[in-house]
């Protein structure tokens, strides 16, 4: 079946490129599908690309906007060794490790809950991704009310015989940015996994339950392979939007939140006000060569782990 | 007359039926697990659309002390309960009347997002429809290596690039004006990328089909992929609204007037004699994409499970 498949994509492609016989034509069709790209391609370059190079120079440089002296890594040890940037960091890499496998498991668990015949499915597929629909700005209101010291999450835990918990005020802040982040993420992530696990070709598991495979055995041996890209994207995505808990924050507690609430998009934030370049572009950089190390492990992994499925 | 014959059949009808009822009892429970996670889902978005019906005296007193501002502006607790009701004692348009009629400072917001909004979603969608063209045909190497560099810069947080967009738009000198927003939202290259997933997908020989027909590549694009696209057009131009109109980081850095900060950062900054205007102004700013999904959930859902594998 694979043989097969490779197969198929080869003459495919040979199809695609089969196309290149009258060269002349060839030319002149290769220039105008560079004239459907140059506008995007122009304006990535303008406002993203050309500039993240002048990032990359300022942060090698002192006081650039004014005169540029080349520092070396003097603002990468400075921004290192900076007490809030160290903060941000480490709360956003607590935040990152913990929020983000829940945001892989969870829905992975209610995209297996959907996958079995139960009535309701579309209903309940809409209830979980219509959070994603919702502005945070809207919600924010109902969270303050909820966490309040005084609100409804202190008082189900007092039933318990827990003590009132200061919910924005102490390590618990973690806790509930968690849960805002896993309420509005979760049904991006169950959406990606249900298509991920009706992916998987129905004759496989007809006959794997012919041969009185399990349940557990299915998943793992048969559906866990065909899912794993799916899980890597995922992960990424996850990761990408457990930065963007700074929108929760920033709503529920300002500019300047408690140093529990203190992630690196707050202290970016701060920066910007204060216009500090030099900062702001080591740090940047920073956190795109870690993106970039992290997202290339995961590919790395998705290779090594999805290797023997051909789409 | 086998009487071992029927004993089995029994015992086969039997466990069947056994294996029947468990199943029955497994899929009850399932729905009732799921029941309960999507309350716990809904919970919030009802409780902002029920508030929203009630009069101020009735906000005051349940949520009073929740918004009380001290002199540093920030949030003063009063030892007090807090009283989260599903429904309103009285149903009242109070509020809405107000929002609506009377303060027109929340609509003016509610227009200044629509403005830095949707010539996003409608222009990154355009642009992206022609790029994924341009990636689709003729395929090279270079191709190849800008389409990754597109990949890589979708997944880089807004940590990373509003540094770059910032220094650009000051180099422009477009800060506090809505280009700003609106030129690095335009060409964002994520509808790139999943416009370009889907149109990969469309079979060569339609191409090469109508080529032998006699178009051209700017006839093959307006007559077979842009039509083609069309509900991954759709799909994009949601994914992108919902982001956008739930958009923080970008007005917060590029915008030093906070007058002109769209609905989704100004609803945060309520003060406490107007939190019953609030709900009902969070309910007026969350119809819009509710009922985008209500027409386009099918969209939506089509929408992020082509995302799925980035390499695709």
């Amino acid at each position: 079946m694979k043989i097969d498949l490779k197969k198929y994509r080869k003459k495919y492609t040979e199809n695609g490129t089969a196309y290149t016989t009258n060269k002349k034509k060839n030319r002149k069709g290769v220039l105008v599908s560079w004239l459907f790209l140059s506008p995007s391609v122009i304006g990535v370059l303008t406002f993203f690309l050309v500039p993240f190079l002048i990032v990359i120079f300022y942060s090698l440089t002192q006081n650039p906007p004014v005169h540029y002296d080349f520092v070396g890594l003097d603002n990468y040890t400075s921004v290192v060794n900076n007490v809030a940037f160290h903060d941000a960091a480490v709360n956003t890499a607590i935040f990152s490790a913990i929020a983000v496998p829940l945001a892989v498991i969870i829905p992975l668990l209610l995209a297996m809950l959907l996958d079995t015949k139960i009535p309701f499915k579309s209903q309940f597929r809409s209830f979980f991704l219509t959070p994603l629909m919702v502005p945070v700005a809207s919600v924010v209101l109902v969270w303050q009310v909820v966490f309040h010291y005084n609100g409804l999450a202190n008082e189900i835990i007092q039933k318990f015989g827990v003590e009132s918990i200061e919910w924005f005020d102490s390590e618990y802040a973690h806790l509930v940015i968690l849960i805002l982040f896993l309420w509005k993420n979760i049904g991006y992530n169950m959406i990606l996994f249900i298509a991920a696990l009706g992916s998987v070709p129905g004759e496989l598991l007809e006959a794997a339950s012919l041969e009185r495979c399990g349940y557990w055995r299915m998943f793992f041996s048969i559906k866990f392979r065909y899912i794993v890209s799916t899980m890597v994207f995922v992960t990424i995505m996850s990761l990408i939007n457990s930065f963007k808990v700074f929108r929760e924050i920033y709503l529920l507690k300002g500019a300047h939140p408690t140093s529990y609430m203190y992630m690196l998009q707050t202290f970016m934030n701060n920066k910007f006000d204060s216009l500090d370049y030099n900062t702001l572009s080591s740090a940047a950089i920073l956190m795109s060569l870690v993106m970039v190390v992290i997202i290339g492990i995961l590919f790395f992994a998705e290779n090594r782990l999805g290797k023997d499925i051909e789409e | 007359m086998n009487v071992n014959v029927d004993k089995d059949a029994v015992r086969a009808y039997k466990k069947k039926r056994r294996k029947n009822i468990r199943g029955v009892f497994k899929s009850l429970m399932i729905v009732f697990i799921l029941a309960t996670v999507s309350f716990l889902f809904l919970a919030p978005i009802v409780l902002t659309i029920t508030n929203s019906f009630m009069q101020q005296s009735e906000i005051k007193a349940n949520y009073g002390q929740v918004f009380a501002t001290d002199s540093n502006g920030g949030k003063t607790y009063v030892s007090e309960q807090v009283n989260l009701k599903f429904i309103p004692e009285m149903v009242s348009f109070e509020q809405y009347k107000k929002v609506l009629f009377e303060s027109s400072d929340y609509l003016q917001k509610f227009w200044i997002s629509i403005i830095l909004v949707v010539p996003i979603v409608v222009f990154q969608v355009l642009v992206a429809v022609c790029t994924a063209y341009g990636f689709y045909r003729y395929d090279g190497k270079l191709k190849h290596i800008i389409f990754f560099s597109y990949i890589i810069l979708m997944l880089m947080p807004y940590q990373v690039t509003t540094v770059p967009n910032f220094l650009v738009a000051k180099g422009l000198g477009i800060v506090n004006t809505n280009w700003a927003i609106w030129l690095p939202g335009i060409f964002s290259p994520f509808s790139v990328y999943l416009i370009t997933k889907f149109m990969r997908r469309i079979p060569y020989s339609l191409i090469e089909a109508a080529e032998i027909d006699g178009c051209n590549d700017f006839k093959i694009f307006s007559s077979v992929c842009y039509p083609l696209s069309k509900g991954c057009m759709a799909s994009c131009a949601i994914l992108i609204f919902i982001d956008y109109w739930n958009m923080v980081e970008q007005p917060v850095i590029m915008f030093s007037d906070e007058s002109s900060y769209p609905l989704s950062v100004f609803l945060s900054r309520i003060n406490e004699g107007e939190i019953g205007l609030a709900f009902a102004v969070a309910t007026i700013y969350m119809f819009l994409p509710l009922f985008i999904f209500l027409y386009g959930e099918s969209y939506l859902v089509e929408g992020i499970s082509y995302q799925g594998g980035v390499k695709g």
